[in-house]
């Protein structure tokens, strides 16, 4: 049995000997360095550009602007091709443009031998801007006036509202309550070790290869053929060890670029990396959002109605632009599924740097604004905010009021329970005087979330596995889904092992994905992979199973219904200690037997119908010097019901990377941008106040197991949850302490400075 | 890749000194902290390095039989941090050195480095402000020694001649014998992060009363500054609680702490107040004149 076990990661090795090849790792002789010229300004056009002087430096191979591109726009969501052209993804970039939309937008590129000559060929571009109003705050980006960052765009991507659940405007008049309040959420970008590096070559003059740091090989080369109007089976992209992503590198970025370079310069090797300066803002951050919400409440705690209202910036490109906050709307909905609820949403335009897919898509933002409010409303009404947590939370059986189907497994109640139990709540609470005096105050917060396993049926959901039995014994497993730190090599691992019958140590997984061999999927993102691919990897491990134990017939003579695999061996199902033969014995046959046999592969494609609510909640217990504004975490945990945990410590691993990106957005975190010129104050590691090992408390998490149904092996996302609720449980615990609600993040020492000065508490 | 013009190995002070006067251009690059990150951002005026990095005249602490300590400009914040003659008698220099940056910066980065750079935000400048250290300084018109406040003339700006290299910084016994000192460096992060904040305080008490006060702050000017004004309003004053009511009125007087998006300027003066009375907490509660 591997499944439920923390077995060894299969990277571990590699990864911590420095073994493992990351994109930057691989040369080619005669390989090129590219580099971006990027805009000073955030708004403006380009009215004259020069590049004369840096074609002729020493050492320059090209130098490109918006004159040399391909002029037709595409998108850049790495979000599988939608058949329906409505849901399709906004096209508004091109490779190159004439027109700045944010501090940092790429107007020329430079292919020269070193970085040293591409730094000196970019000064010697001579560019002159005709300057726009940067458009920052929402107000100047509605404005009547405002000018179009995109044409015919009215700065609007698209904006959408339901109702769902009953009776709206009755619910409203019944409840004795109605809560509302108003939630800024900020700019943070994922700061993922790697910074965007691809490089390509072409191998003949026919096809381009891509080897690139992404997390969606196959999406990435549907792209780029979009973008360069190149056929997709001439593209192949390949995809390495990765050092992390958070969605950042769901998106194509500097994949269209490098094919177009190679392919303008007879096919050598080109590589375009970003400096951690340029990938701040040349990739993409996270949409910060307006949110306003209702909640009406009965006198008894009963959540009747949520309404909210958001406004999401997702800055100068559309990139994942409305699926943000439309897919987070849709997944908050799981939590308290019994109340009626309202949504609007609005994605706008603005100057600065495009925002993205980020680990979590827009549910941190979402869920900061609800939690908080189901805060605000269980202390209006005087109830504990366990109690009140656990009296609406969703119970198996509710329906889903979106998509009108029950929910199965939800584990959330227990959550809530172990979450309690575990940071001695009740005891806590009782001993917790109100309101506190004094220059130091303690508090404790909860905050709940829902999640969704994967994107169904919002987008399709493909998954491929290919299994190929070697001639040991052991077996190859090929996917198209992407290890990029979180794992999910090692749970295909486990999966195939369980149900292959074979140890875990005798499955190899192919890590790097090549499009040219890999078979189909659609990648990283959406907390989709254990939950999707896991159900192709369940099935290609069976068909193989089937097809080793029919061979073992024909060896035999034996039924094959009768024979099994445990440990490598083919046994007697009833009596599992009597070995019929050595899985190795038997592969030999199967590849070398001059009569019969032949390599013993399986390959499955499928899609998933189903998709799985998963749940969880944080709860912190910290304590504030006011003077010093400053938060100090004394206990923190995460519970999840994932369903059934796989690998029980690169879950817990995962947790605690997501718990410490949930602290960093909602104590440190901001990517600045001036309101007035649009100027990035802080694209850099030093200002940009990513917490460190020392500003991040210890971490405790927990599990609910719940069995879910629609999944082989019973498991539901964990891979972005961990990020979700710690703002909003920190800041329900500052409330706690204070008394101060904190609509905005980061609640850093800046923020709790004004609003400590406004309360009159300094 | 860095975009170097000329860099020389100095095998000697002397042999730097004379590299400096040849090139006016040249500047000394000792761990290279501050110079390396220029060089990266491809700065005009750090295109010419003479490497002082790892002379051993250079990496010397010592103390004389009459109690001055003297510390060689290369010494480490990793060394400053860990030496007995700076854990033992001026345990505030080890404060200040073992808050700056990382592991990494502090096994590199050097405390003349940190004084030459001229950052208001230098770590070690705080304590050895109220150490009231002074620094020598080696060049082709011979050696002078100068108080550390004078040494500082504006951010980024020293009194450095071209040809001069800090060769060590100085430490007599009555600025640190019979003293009670403290570092608290205020920043956003507990590491990898410059001061929002530093402030060093030091305090010299007889029977009950503040027989001197030194106080010192990072981020609150233009250069690392000593609160002069301050430290005459609190000469006799009782050493308890109400000192601190006192410093706090005051210490602003002393200070020009700057508006700008890493921080506010009535958040800066907020902290500076803050750290003040923390500060000065601290040390009575040293002195055992207060109990906590
Ligand atoms: C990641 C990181 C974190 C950091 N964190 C902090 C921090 O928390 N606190 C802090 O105060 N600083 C910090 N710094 C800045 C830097 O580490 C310090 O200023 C350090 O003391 C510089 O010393 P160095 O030996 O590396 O100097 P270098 O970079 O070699 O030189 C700095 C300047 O001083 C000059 N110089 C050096 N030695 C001499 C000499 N003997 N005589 C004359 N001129 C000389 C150089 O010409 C140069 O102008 C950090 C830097 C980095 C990269």
């Amino acid at each position: 049995m591997a499944v439920g076990k923390s077995v060894q990661r299969k990277d571990g090795v590699a990864k911590v000997t420095g073994k493992a090849r990351y994109t930057d790792d691989f040369s080619m002789p005669g390989m090129r360095v590219a580099k971006y010229l990027r805009s000073p300004i955030a708004h403006g056009r380009v009215v004259r550009i020069d590049t004369t002087r840096a074609e002729k430096l020493p050492g320059v191979d090209g130098v490109f602007t918006f004159h040399d591109v391909p002029k037709n726009t595409f998108a850049t969501a790495g979000h599988p091709f939608s058949l329906d052209p409505e849901h399709g993804d906004v096209a508004d970039r091109l490779l190159l443009t004439d027109c700045a939309r944010f501090q940092g937008d790429e107007v020329a590129v430079v292919v020269t031998r070193d970085d040293m000559t591409a730094h000196k060929a970019l000064s010697l571009i001579e560019v002159e801007y005709e300057n726009l109003k940067p458009l920052i705050r929402m107000q100047d980006v509605l404005a009547h006036d405002a000018p179009e960052l995109h044409k015919r765009s009215r700065n609007l991507i698209k904006e959408h509202a339901y109702t769902v659940g009953g009776d709206y405007k009755k619910a409203i008049e019944e409840s004795d309550h109605l809560i509302e309040g108003v939630f800024e959420t900020q700019i943070v970008q994922h700061c993922h070790l790697e910074n965007h590096s691809s490089y390509a070559y072409m191998d003949d003059m026919d096809r381009i290869v891509i080897v690139s740091s992404t997390q969606i090989p196959h999406i990435a080369r549907r792209i780029v053929s979009e973008a360069l109007n190149f056929p997709l089976s001439r593209i192949r992209v390949i995809k390495p060890h990765i050092g992390g992503g958070f969605g950042n590198k769901q998106d194509v970025i500097l994949e269209p670029m490098v094919a177009f370079l190679t392919l303008k310069l007879g096919g050598i090797p080109i590589r375009l990396k970003l400096n951690r300066e340029e990938c701040m803002v040349g990739t993409r951050v996270r949409h910060p959002l307006h949110i306003q919400v209702k909640a009406g409440i009965s006198q008894e705690g009963n959540l009747n109605v949520i309404d909210y209202d958001a406004v999401s910036n997702t800055g100068a490109y559309a990139s994942h632009g409305h699926s943000i906050v439309s897919a987070a709307a849709a997944k908050t909905h799981y939590m308290y599924p019994r109340a009626i609820y309202r949504c609007r949403a609005r994605t706008i335009y603005g100057n600065f740097p495009s925002a993205g897919a980020m680990r979590g898509y827009g549910s941190p933002q979402i869920i900061f604004a609800v939690e908080s409010l189901m805060e605000d409303a269980a202390r209006k009404l005087g109830i504990d905010s366990v109690d009140f947590r656990l009296k609406n939370a969703v119970k198996p059986g509710d329906i889903n009021q979106i998509g009108k189907r029950p929910i199965v497994t939800a584990g959330l109640i227990e959550c809530i329970e172990k979450g309690r139990d575990l940071i001695d709540w009740d005891k806590k609470r009782a001993t917790l005087q109100t309101p506190q005096t004094g220059p130091v105050r303690k508090g404790l917060g909860i905050a709940c979330f829902s999640y969704l396993s994967g994107t169904y049926p919002s987008c399709v959901e493909p998954a491929s596995a290919r299994l190929i039995l070697n001639q040991d014994g052991s077996v190859n497993l090929l996917v198209g889904a992407t290890e990029i730190g979180q794992g999910s090599d090692t749970v295909f691992a486990q999966m195939t092992a369980e149900t292959l019958g074979t140890s875990y140590e005798k499955v190899h997984v192919v890590s790097n994905q090549d499009t040219d061999v890999t078979p189909f999927d659609s990648g990283a993102y959406a907390s989709r992979q254990t939950y999707v691919t896991g159900q192709a990897v369940m099935r290609a491990a069976s068909e193989l199973k089937d097809k080793i134990l029919a061979y073992a017939g024909v060896i035999t003579g034996m039924n094959p219904g009768e024979l099994d695999i445990d440990e490598g061996n083919i046994v007697i199902a009833k009596s599992r200690q009597t070995a019929v033969m050595s899985l190795k014995d038997l592969s030999m046959d199967a590849y070398y037997n001059k009569n019969r046999g032949g390599q013993i592969t399986s390959e499955v494609s499928c899609k998933a119908l189903t998709n799985a609510p998963s749940y969880g909640c944080t709860v912190v217990d910290l304590e504030i010097d006011i003077p010093m504004c400053k938060v100090k975490i004394n206990e923190i945990y995460n519970i999840h019901d994932a369903g059934v945990i796989i690998n029980p410590l690169t879950s817990e691993g995962q947790i605690h990377g997501g718990m410490a990106m949930g602290i960093g957005a909602a104590l440190f975190e901001v990517l600045m941008v001036d309101p007035d010129s649009g100027r990035i104050y802080n694209n850099n590691m030093l200002d940009y106040k990513v917490p460190t090992i020392m500003d991040i408390p210890g971490l405790g998490s927990g599990f609910v197991q719940t069995h879910e149904p629609t999944h082989p092996y019973g498991s539901k996302s964990l891979g972005e949850p961990p990020v979700l609720t710690p703002a909003p449980a920190i800041r329900n615990a500052i409330l706690d302490a204070t008394g101060i609600a904190i609509n905005e993040l980061p609640m850093n020492p800046k923020t709790l400075f004004t609003h400590f000065k406004n309360a009159g508490l300094l | 890749m860095f975009d170097f013009e000329s860099y020389h190995k100095a095998e000697s002070v002397d042999e730097a000194i004379a590299l400096l006067a040849q090139n006016p251009k040249s500047i000394p690059l000792a761990g290279g902290t501050d110079v390396l990150v220029r060089l990266h951002q491809h700065h005009q005026d750090y295109r010419h390095v003479v490497d002082i990095h790892g002379l051993k005249e250079l990496k010397e602490i010592s103390k004389n039989p009459n109690g001055v300590i003297r510390i060689g400009s290369g010494v480490t914040f990793t060394t400053l941090t860990e030496h007995p003659l700076i854990t033992g008698n001026i345990p505030v220099l080890a404060q200040g050195a073992s808050s700056v940056g990382g592991p990494q910066v502090r096994n590199v980065g050097t405390v003349g480095g940190n004084i030459c750079n001229g950052a208001p935000s230098a770590d070690s400048a705080a304590p050895l402000l109220i150490l009231n250290a002074t620094v020598v300084l080696k060049g082709t018109q011979g050696q002078r020694e100068i108080p550390l406040h004078e040494f500082y003339q504006g951010p980024g700006k020293v009194d450095r001649m071209e040809s001069e290299i800090l060769t060590s910084i100085v430490i007599a016994p009555e600025n640190y014998q019979c003293w009670f000192a403290k570092y608290h460096k205020y920043a956003m992060r507990d590491a990898m992060d410059i001061a929002t904040i530093g402030c060093a305080g030091a305090c010299n008490i007889e029977g009950g009363l503040v027989n001197q006060l030194r106080l010192a702050y990072t981020v609150a000017g233009p250069t690392p500054l000593r609160c002069w004004k301050t430290e005459q309003i609190a000469k006799g004053a009782k050493a308890d609680e109400s000192l601190l009511e006192l410093v706090k009125s005051s210490v602003l007087k002393d200070l020009r702490p700057r508006d700008s998006w890493r921080a506010s300027k009535d958040f800066r003066q907020h902290v500076i107040q803050t750290l003040a009375q923390r500060v000065l907490q601290a040390i009575l509660n040293q002195c055992g004149e207060v109990k906590p």
